[in-house]
Order: C-alpha cells, then structure tokens, then sequence
C-alpha cells in the first residue's frame, strides 16, 4: 500500500468516525456519563474506526452498567492505545469501565499482588509458564467459566486451548498470537539476483552457500542481545530447528522433560542450527563473527537487510514493528518474510507464541469481559482498532480482511492453515529456572565458543528436580 | 540564610579547640599538609580522570536522546562528532516530543504525581527522625542503648524483603490504591537512617549548651525548638536531599505499592515504559530520562554544599 492511499484511507475514516462521534456525544448527554472519559474515548474511535458488536451476548450476566473491571498487562504505549478502543464496544454496549494498567514490569509484580491479597480483575499473563505457578503455587487463577469455555472451543484449535489449561482444568483463553517461524528478507534483493524463496531445508542451506560464494556480503545476520533476557532469540532458534529436525512428538516430550535436554536427538537440533548460526561463513552478515550474534541487540539485527548487507534475517512475525518508520513491508516491498521451510514441504510445524487471560475474581462484570475477550467479536474490534497494523489472533472467526497489512495477513493464514502444526514456544514452558534461566545463558555460552553436548548436559544439570 | 546556618555549626568547633593553643596550631599544620597533599598535581589528575570516566555513559545518553532512532540502532553515539564535523544534520528533538507529547496520559500528570509522593515522603521520615533523635540523645530512659542498637540494627533489612507483608498490610487496612502507602513505605524505608544520622549530629552538640537551657528554665519542647533545631539545619538539609533523590528516583517502591495507574504512578514509572513493550524504544527512553532528571539535577545542585557539610557532621566522628 502507498502511503497516499493509506492517508486517504484514515481521512475517510475521520469522516465516518466524525459522525459515530457526534452520536456518541448525544448520547452521553442524555446518560450523563464522565464526560472526560466519553470525549477522549471519541477522539480515539475517530482514527481507528470502530467495530459493531452484537449486545445481546451480554444481557445474561445481568445489567452491569457503572462497573468497573480492572486489566493489569505488560503492554505499554503505544501498543496499549489500540487495546484500549478495542474493549470500547465491550463498554458501550455494557457501560462496564475498563482501568488499564500496564507495567513492563507485570511479571514480577503479579504474583507480589497475588500473594498480599490484592490481584487485578482480569491480568494479560504472557507466559502459560506463569500461568501454571500462579494455578499451582497460589491457587488464585479462577477457573474460565463456561460461557468463555463455549467461546474459546468454538473459536480456538485444540491446541491453543490446551495452553491455557492446567492439570486438567481449563482457566485462561488465549490473547494475541505470534508466529515465530519467519525469515525476514529483501524481495526486490532476492529478485535481482535471481534467487527463490526455498522451500526445503536443505534448499535453505544451499541458498546459503550460493549467497556465500557468490559475494563478500554473508547471507544471515542474527542477533540475540535483548538485556536481561539476552539469548531469548536464539532459544526460538533451536525451537524451531528441533520442530523441524526431530518433530513435533519429540519436542512435547523435550519441553515436558520426558526426554533429558542433551537427549541425542536435542543434540543433533542444535547442531543443525550450528550449520547456520556457527558457520563463518553464513554469519554474522555486516555485524562481524559468530561470537558478535552474542552482542547484537536482537531488534537492529535486521536492518543490515535494509542496507544490503545481510540477506536473511530469522525472526517473528512482531519484528514487523521494529522496521524503521517509511520501510515498506509488501511481498515486493522492502522487506517481507518466508516461512522458515521444514525438511519436506508438507510439514509445516510452526512456531508460535501468545498471552493468555487469566481471570482473579468472577463477579458478573469481569466474566462478561472475559467472555467478551475470547469471542470473535474482539478479535475483529481490535484488528479494526490497530490500523498499524502487528496484530495478530489466532481466534478462527477473526475476519481477514479487518486485519491491517498484507503481512498480518499472512501471519493469520499461517496460523490457521490446515496444514500448520503449531507449538508452543518451548522456553515458555519450561520450567523458569531453565526456560529463562540456562537456555538463554546456554545459547550465549554456545554462539561464544562451548560445544553443543557441553552447553546441553550444563542446562540439563540444572533441570529442577521435583 | 546561609550565615544563619554557618555560624552556629561553627560554635562546637571553637569550642572544643580554643582550651588547647597547641592544638589549633597542630590542626592549622595538619590542614596546611591536607592542603598541600589535596593539591597534588597527580591527586587532581587522577579525580579529573575519574570524574571524566564517570560521566562519559551519562554523555552518551545525553547525545544518544538527540539522535534520530534510525542512527541509534545503526552506529554508536560516538560517530556524532565525526558526522556533525563533516556537516551533516545529526540532531533532532523528536524524541523529546515523543516523550513529551507522544502519549494518551501527558507527562505532567506524572510530574505533580511525583511531586505529591515525594514531598510527604521526605517531610514525614524527617520530622519523625528529628524528635526520634532529640530523645535517643538528650533524654534518658531506660534501655535507650539497645532500643538505639535495635533501631540502627533495621537498616541491614533488604526492603524487597519487606515488600509482600506491607502490601498484604495496606490492602487489610484498605488504603491500598492511594497515595498512603507509598508515603508510609518511604518514610519506613527512611527511618533507621535518618534516626541514625541525626542522632549522630545532635550528639555533637556540647552538652554544656543544652545544660545551660535547661539551667535556664527550658524544657524538653524549648530545648528542641531553640537550641538544637537551629543547629541541626545543615543536617537535615542533607537528609532531606538524600531522602528527596532517592525517593524521586525510585521505581521499585512506587511499582509495589502505588502500582502503574495513571493517578497515581509517579515519573520513573512512565519514564520505565517509554521503553515499549518489546524494549525497543529506548531513543524515546533516553529523552525521557533526561527529562525526569531535570528536578533532581536542580535539587542537588542548588543545595549540594548542605549535602557534603550535613553528611560529613553527621557521619565521621569519634
């Protein structure tokens, strides 16, 4: 899309809005509601457009009008604008109010609020990790009632639904979804040089050292520097490769630790990662060394793709965002991604990620919202409500066409094609003091020098054993 | 008011050197020689190198919140100076604008914020600590020494440690969402400290001077308003700086106890999140850390000389 187009497209928009303001306006005249909240709440709708839901799902939790429910996330401005006009038609068909807090800080605070006796209503967990301690340590993530139940087995696959139970039960609909199994790439670089989107692994690794040996510039630039959470981006590395090289079936068992995690086929994983990530030859594209993936901040890792110093860039669909503002992301834009090919190209197992919503209190309001949360109807409020666009549910009666780019596009069709098998990020479900404790360490040990059976029997070890 | 303070402070000092003639000559040699020492040519070059190495990060973010987002992530904020020689337009005040006006909540709602938990914060532990002092000191009851060693003994308690049995506190009294339990928390946090400092310096008031109020006819309440409390002013300007930077600056307690709503999260809450959510914003976060740091920056540099003279009285004596 041009930007012209897309500036046109937002003033029509204005103008529809307008109107829907005027309206909302008289008719917070006559309800005499806070009249600060109502005017901002406007402006808001005015630019994103707004989505039309029907009321009636709601009249069975009983009139709700003045309460509040109170949402507690790490999702911070500016993201956070777009979820809050996406629960406005939730409020105005109910006049339940909802306070938004957000805090990069959510996951350590939770369960310090939890533990003194003062949870949020409803909290945005982004792990199923910290799901479970919360079910199982604090016993104070409520159950999901049944109408979210009904919403989510009709609106969810199997195995989202399954993420958000635990032992059994099932407590939390899933949010918003990631795909991580993308490679970022130049389209118009790619067809100057006449090379194709591979579809197989091996084809993969044979672009590679075409790239390679047809130039100086090396074909992958990766980085996985992200603060304290350093190596997080090379753990969705490995997922991805131990999806693809030992399957589905294995990978269950290696998060579940049925198998040890310097289990030989583990150990072969990281090694075909290590054809890519430890090779000279194939990185660090514009960076420097193998050991400069160590040190690159995961989020500029990319832009040597921009500069025409580094063909492929691995990483999630959310790395759309962190393209510099005028990059154009279109299939013969700027840049655009591939499916990160499995070894035959009728396997699709697929990375993916996502926040669940986990409920604290069941007093009607906050289960009406929670039912609002997982229904269809939310899904397509905040497609409509992110005209930015990096949005994206794995929700089925999400409509495509509400969704903003082309590119969020594909990550629907990703999600919800057939074919997909999609797993969960393994590092999410792990137990913390590996999943975000020695997989991140290891990967940052292994890019510096370890060897790949060192650096897995060193995670293993550390493996809590209850 | 400057010399209302200094005199004062000076009294103890003639009073405890003027017996001995032979002293202040030994001081007046000893201060010669620190003098002469201090004034070393090597002693300054190493402070200044110091001093330089100490505020090159500091710089950099200065640099770095004037630089266009692009050529943060692309080269480090030290290829300024080549690119501003050779001409080129390197800085911009967008990310101030950004951190200014580019959010729903505006930036001065999180300043009165700040200002409102910081000022109960640093005149609570004060006055408390003050008249805490005044009894540890200057009244006798019994077990004062061990109830001083209990109190000075609180400051080894790691707050985090503290933290879940507050709140569990503050949401059973129900004050829980206000501005009570940040203030409460911060004067607590205060506390031992304050008490121990202050302590300190009223100690070193000479007890001939209070002997003689109270030869006078004053009591405890006199004592304290008339005699001590003028004294005590380069003290509790210290304090109350020390007290005032640390609460400003803190994010830990104000996350626990006031939590990130906007009417009552102060500007180290806000400033935390210009991150964004996937922590890729820090061209945005470096405008906003300069932007909270301009109050303290006021603060310490408009009252820094109570700050070192308060801290030393308090602190290094026999």
């Amino acid at each position: 899309m041009t930007p012209t187009s897309s500036a046109r497209r937002r003033r029509t928009m204005l103008k529809a809005g307008a109107g829907a303001s005027v309206a909302a306006l008289l008719l917070a005249a006559c309800a005499d509601t806070d009249s600060g909240d109502g005017g901002g709440g406007g402006g808001q709708a005015a630019e994103r457009g707004s989505y039309e839901i029907d009321c009636s799902k709601y009249d069975e939790f009983g009139d709700l009008d003045g309460t509040t429910v109170h949402v507690y996330t790490t999702i911070v401005e500016p993201e956070g604008t777009a979820h809050q006009a996406s629960y406005e038609p939730f409020t105005e068909c109910t006049g339940v109010q909802i306070e938004y807090e957000a805090s990069r800080e959510q996951e350590a605070q939770l369960p310090v609020r939890v533990r003194a006796g003062n949870p949020p209503d409803i909290a945005i967990v982004n792990q199923p990790g910290l799901l479970e301690t919360l079910v199982r340590q604090d016993d104070a993530v409520l159950p999901a009632p049944a109408q979210v139940e009904a919403e989510v087995d009709e609106n969810f696959s199997a195995e989202w639904k399954e993420y958000g139970t635990v032992d059994g039960t099932f407590y939390a609909a899933p949010y918003d979804a990631n795909v991580k199994s993308f490679v970022w790439y130049s389209p118009s670089a790619f067809s100057d040089a006449g090379y194709e989107v591979p579809e197989t692994w091996d084809e993969l690794i044979s672009l590679s050292e075409q790239i390679a040996s047809a130039g100086d510039v090396k074909p992958w630039c990766v980085g996985v520097e992200s603060g304290a959470a350093t190596g997080w981006p090379g753990t969705d590395w490995i997922e991805d490769v131990v999806l693809r090289t030992a399957g589905p079936d294995v990978y269950d068992q290696w998060y579940q630790h049925e198998i040890p995690f310097n289990d030989p086929q583990i150990v072969e994983a990281w090694d075909t990662a290590g054809e890519i990530l430890k090779n000279e030859d194939f990185v660090n594209a514009g960076l420097g060394g193998v050991d400069s993936i160590a040190t690159t901040a995961w989020d500029g890792a990319g832009y040597g793709i921009l500069d025409n110093t580094c063909w492929m860039h691995r990483a999630a669909n959310f790395y759309q965002a962190q393209w510099p503002e005028g990059t154009e992301v279109a299939e013969d834009g700027d840049v655009w991604a591939f499916y990160l090919p499995a070894e035959t190209t009728d396997e699709r197992p697929t990375l993916v990620a996502g926040p669940f919503i986990a409920a604290f209190t069941d007093r009607p309001e906050v289960q009406a919202f929670q039912t609002y949360l997982a229904s269809a109807d939310w899904a397509n409020a905040k497609a409509v409500a992110t005209p930015e666009g990096g949005w994206v549910s794995a929700n089925q009666g999400l409509d495509p066409e509400n969704l903003a780019t082309d590119f969020d596009r594909l990550v629907y069709e990703t999600l919800t094609d057939e074919a997909t098998v999609a797993r969960y990020d393994a590092s999410d479900l792990m137990p913390s003091q590996v999943g975000s404790g020695t997989f991140f360490t290891g990967i940052v040990n292994w890019l510096t020098g370890q060897s790949t059976q060192q650096v897995l029997d060193q995670i293993e070890n550390t493996w809590p054993t209850s | 008011m400057s010399r209302d303070v200094t005199e004062p402070a000076v009294v103890p000092a003639g009073v405890t050197s003027t017996p001995a003639p032979t002293a202040r000559r030994g001081l007046g040699g000893r201060a010669a020689k620190a003098r002469r020492r201090l004034s070393n040519p090597w002693a300054s070059g190493i402070a200044i190198c110091l001093a330089v190495l100490w505020s090159i990060p500091t710089l950099g973010l200065l640099v770095t919140s004037f630089r266009p987002e692009l050529d943060i992530r692309r080269s480090g904020w030290w290829t300024v100076f080549g690119d501003a020689a050779a001409g080129e337009g390197v800085f911009t005040f967008r990310n101030y604008e950004t951190a200014l006006f580019g959010s729903s909540t505006s930036l001065a709602d999180y300043f009165i914020n700040s200002v409102v938990i910081t000022l109960p914060s640093v005149l609570i532990p004060i006055s408390v600590a003050l008249l805490a002092a005044y009894a540890f000191a200057w009244i006798d009851f019994p077990g004062r020494d061990w109830l001083f060693i209990v109190v000075f003994a609180l400051q080894i308690i790691p707050i985090q440690v503290t933290m879940i049995p507050l709140l569990t506190t503050y949401v059973n009294v129900g004050i829980n969402g206000s501005f009570w339990p940040v203030w409460l928390s911060h004067s607590i946090f205060a506390l031992p400290l304050a008490i121990f400092l202050l302590h300190n310096f009223m100690k070193d008031i000479p007890p001939s001077l209070v002997e003689a109020a109270r030869v006078d006819g004053a009591g405890h309440v006199k004592i304290f308003f008339r005699v001590v409390m003028p004294l005590l002013v380069p003290a509790i300007a210290a304090f109350g700086i020390f007290q005032f930077l640390w609460v400003w600056n803190d994010l830990l307690v104000s996350l626990v106890f006031a939590g990130g709503t906007p009417n009552v999260a102060p500007l180290t809450v806000r400033v935390a999140e210009m991150a964004g959510s996937r922590g890729g914003d820090w061209h945005i976060l470096s405008a906003g850390a300069f932007i909270s740091m301009i109050v303290p920056l006021i603060v310490f540099l408009s009252l820094q000389r109570y700050f070192v003279r308060g801290l030393l009285a308090g602190s290094v004596k026999g």
